[in-house]
């Protein structure tokens, strides 16, 4: 499974950088016009009666090249938004100060320039907002690969993936997975506060016995996405399974709630879950001991009770 | 129910438990009859190995009757009187389908603890720490056993409990430790380390048709059970430079091959050789002390094996890998396959080519497990071999 599976769509792209180029392409326009033709941006905004207006427009045309160099060649634009946000603000005081001194049609035209920043100054603050949020949502998005060799074919393998339902069995941050159709299902998470995370998701790609692949449904609160794959391991050897798990978890306390499912190393959750997996389709369930009553967890390793038999009340 | 629980560095205690149940449907229930200390037992006795919790039941090695089995269980039912293999192995995996059944893929629910210090998990054992699975141990009154459809087998009316119950390690172990040796016509075979596994693996080169079978302790009255039940030449390597007395003894060849039956917790017999490994093993900057396998590398003939059943836990110091390289040698290693042997010896035991109770030196009741542990631990009172009766 590489980066350009098209069935796992990219959670990153949205809220991504189309919005940092455009305001760039801005950038430029502004600073080409700043320091080529000062005179004319001088008459346009109202300020051609000023002699310092000369010295400041070429400035802010050099300071906007270099906002367009960060934002449309830059490797993360949405920093740069942030500086554009800072330049509105300089702009607007200067802009301020400059309408103090003046009447008349240069007046107007000093209002009209400052009305025109202050519209600017609002989208580039919404690109900065959004982009510091789409790294944030980035940060937080849970993206593993794992494999195991299973002793049994990729056809029986596969059937028992295929049942979505099963997933439970073996999948720790599961609850429940509760088939509607071929394609449909309804999936439900353990909450670290005991409050169950649901969401629909469908099957969208199906290559029996070889692959599968699902997504949360369009507009769901919880963006996931997965794909097994069934190789047959060489030799006699079995199956690799190879899973590929994405949650792209919201901001804010669901948010919070769905990366805890997943806990500190969630690599090693789902290494475990593929554990489980082996164990159900080799042993016929998941193996317990004394010490590990519920099978393997990362958590469960780290506290371990003592290796002795459950009391009555806890079976 | 009473069970032997580890209770701190050099302290076993026994105590009241809750009572097993079926966890999996491949479960049994054993009421154990006969239950011994290892020597490995010693091993976290004395805290070597990492990962135990207070409180943990210790024991790999039992004889009982099954009382309940899961629903999954056909071959065994309750009043059947079976001997229970140490590790535990699902069977199923391809390394239990290859009979390597110590590394079985699937018995350690704690495999990726163990995965971060030995690079892949073995099996899961019986009383055998955290990072083995964390499984109640056999020195109880009553023990879970997973996967009863393959590990524990049936034992005949007329085979008694002090011969069964060596059939769960011990025996089994040492006879490995020889069988890895691939033993032709003519070989000499040195054995390290006379307690139970030592013995059991001159025992075992014996009937697997060796020549000549040395074994090498300091224990005097150890080593005379090797020599009055095994037939086998005796070094003591306290008054005798062992790899001298090899040569020796095979006009310059060295042994054929050459068995570790010591492990992590070796003795030498120079002092200041000694206190180095025991004064980095203390500050833990190596985990064992591993004079036995330094001594068999360098004794054993040119091209011959190194057969390593000793119980290692993490890393040595020293290690000849020159002598090792150089001389085209060969090791083969492992915690034993119980499996793959139960019932092979088992019958050889039915048909009198062995007794393997003659390593059992003490019997006593479960309730003075601390006592056993001690006298074991101290070799105190000729101790070879204690058996704790349920």
């Amino acid at each position: 499974m590489d980066e350009t599976d098209p069935i796992l769509l990219d959670q990153r792209a949205a809220g991504g950088a189309a919005l940092p180029r455009l305001l760039g392409v801005v950038s430029l326009a502004l600073g080409a016009g700043g320091l080529l033709a000062p005179r004319a941006v001088a008459r346009l905004t109202g300020v051609d009666d000023s002699p310092a207006a000369l010295a400041v427009i070429p400035a802010v045309g050099a300071r906007e090249l270099a906002h367009a160099a960060g934002l449309l060649a830059g490797r993360r634009p949405a920093g740069w938004a942030w500086t554009r946000v800072a330049g509105d603000a300089l702009d607007l005081a200067l802009l301020v100060r400059a309408r103090a001194d003046r009447r008349g049609e240069r007046c107007r035209r000093v209002g009209r320039t400052t009305a025109v920043v202050a519209g600017l100054a609002a989208v580039d603050l919404f690109a900065a907002v959004r982009a510091g949020r789409a790294r944030a949502a980035h940060r937080r998005a849970i993206d593993v690969e794992v494999a195991v060799t299973v002793n049994r074919s990729p056809a029986e393998a596969y059937r028992f993936w295929r049942d979505l339902e099963n997933l439970p069995r073996f999948m720790a941050h599961l609850e429940s997975v509760r088939v509607e159709d071929v394609r449909r299902s309804h999936w439900t998470a353990r909450g670290p506060a005991g409050r169950p995370v649901s969401w629909a998701a469908e099957i969208v790609d199906d290559r029996p016995n070889r692959s599968l692949a699902w997504r949360s449904m369009p507009g769901t609160r919880v963006p996931s996405a997965g794909r097994v794959r069934f190789v047959p391991a060489p030799g006699d050897r079995g199956t690799e399974v190879r899973v590929r798990l994405r949650y792209a978890p919201p901001a804010g306390a669901l948010g919070r709630a769905v990366a805890k499912l997943f806990g500190e190393e969630p690599e090693q959750q789902v290494r475990d879950d593929l554990r489980r997996f082996k164990q159900v389709m080799e042993t016929g369930e998941v193996v317990r001991s004394e010490g590990s009553p519920d099978g393997t967890s990362l958590r469960q390793q780290a506290a371990q009770r003592p290796a002795q038999p459950l009391p009555a009340a806890r079976r | 129910m009473k069970a032997t629980v580890w209770a701190g560095r050099d302290r076993v205690k026994v105590t009241t438990v809750p009572d097993p149940s079926i966890m999996n449907a491949r479960d049994a229930i054993v009421r154990v009859t006969t239950t011994a200390i290892c020597g490995s037992d010693l091993h976290l006795y004395h805290g070597y190995i990492p990962a135990m919790r207070k409180g943990d039941i210790l024991g790999h090695e039992f004889v009982g009757e099954v009382v309940e089995v899961g629903p999954q269980v056909r071959d065994l039912r309750p009043g059947d009187r079976v001997v229970v293999p140490f590790p535990i192995a699902c069977g199923r995996c391809s390394s239990c389908r290859r009979g390597l059944y110590s590394v079985c893929e699937n018995s350690n629910p704690n495999a990726g603890l163990a995965e971060k210090i030995m690079g892949h998990s073995p099996a899961g054992i019986f009383g055998y720490s955290h990072l083995l699975g964390g499984y109640a141990g056999g020195q109880a009154e009553y023990v879970r056993v997973p996967f009863a459809d393959v590990g524990p087998v049936k034992v005949p009316d007329e085979v008694p409990d002090d011969q069964a119950v060596l059939l769960a390690d011990v025996f089994p172990t040492g006879f490995m430790g020889a069988e890895m040796c691939d033993i032709t016509p003519g070989d000499v075979v040195a054995v390290w380390g006379a307690g139970p596994v030592g013995l059991f693996a001159a025992a075992s080169a014996r009937l697997l048709g060796a020549e000549r079978v040395i074994v090498i302790d300091r224990y005097p009255y150890r080593l005379r059970l090797a020599r009055e039940h095994i037939g086998a030449e005796t070094i003591d390597y306290e008054d005798t430079d062992v790899r001298d007395a090899l040569t020796e003894l095979t006009a310059g060849r060295g042994p054929d091959a050459c068995i570790d039956a010591v492990g992590l917790e070796g003795h030498h017999g120079n002092a200041a050789l000694y206190a180095y490994d025991r004064a980095k093993q203390a500050v833990r900057a190596e985990t064992e002390r591993p004079f036995a396998l330094r001594q068999a590398i360098l004794a054993c003939r040119s091209g011959g094996v190194v057969s390593v059943v000793g119980a290692y836990g993490g890393f040595v110091d020293k290690f000849p890998m020159g002598a090792f390289m150089n001389r085209s040698l060969v090791m083969r290693t492992g915690q034993c396959h119980v499996q793959r042997y139960t019932r092979p010896l088992l019958d050889r035991i039915r048909r009198g080519e062995i007794d393997p109770s003659f390593v059992v030196s003490h019997r006593m009741p479960l309730k003075d497990a601390a006592k056993g542990y001690r006298i074991f631990q101290k070799k105190q009172d000729d101790c070879t071999k204690v058996l704790l009766k349920v």
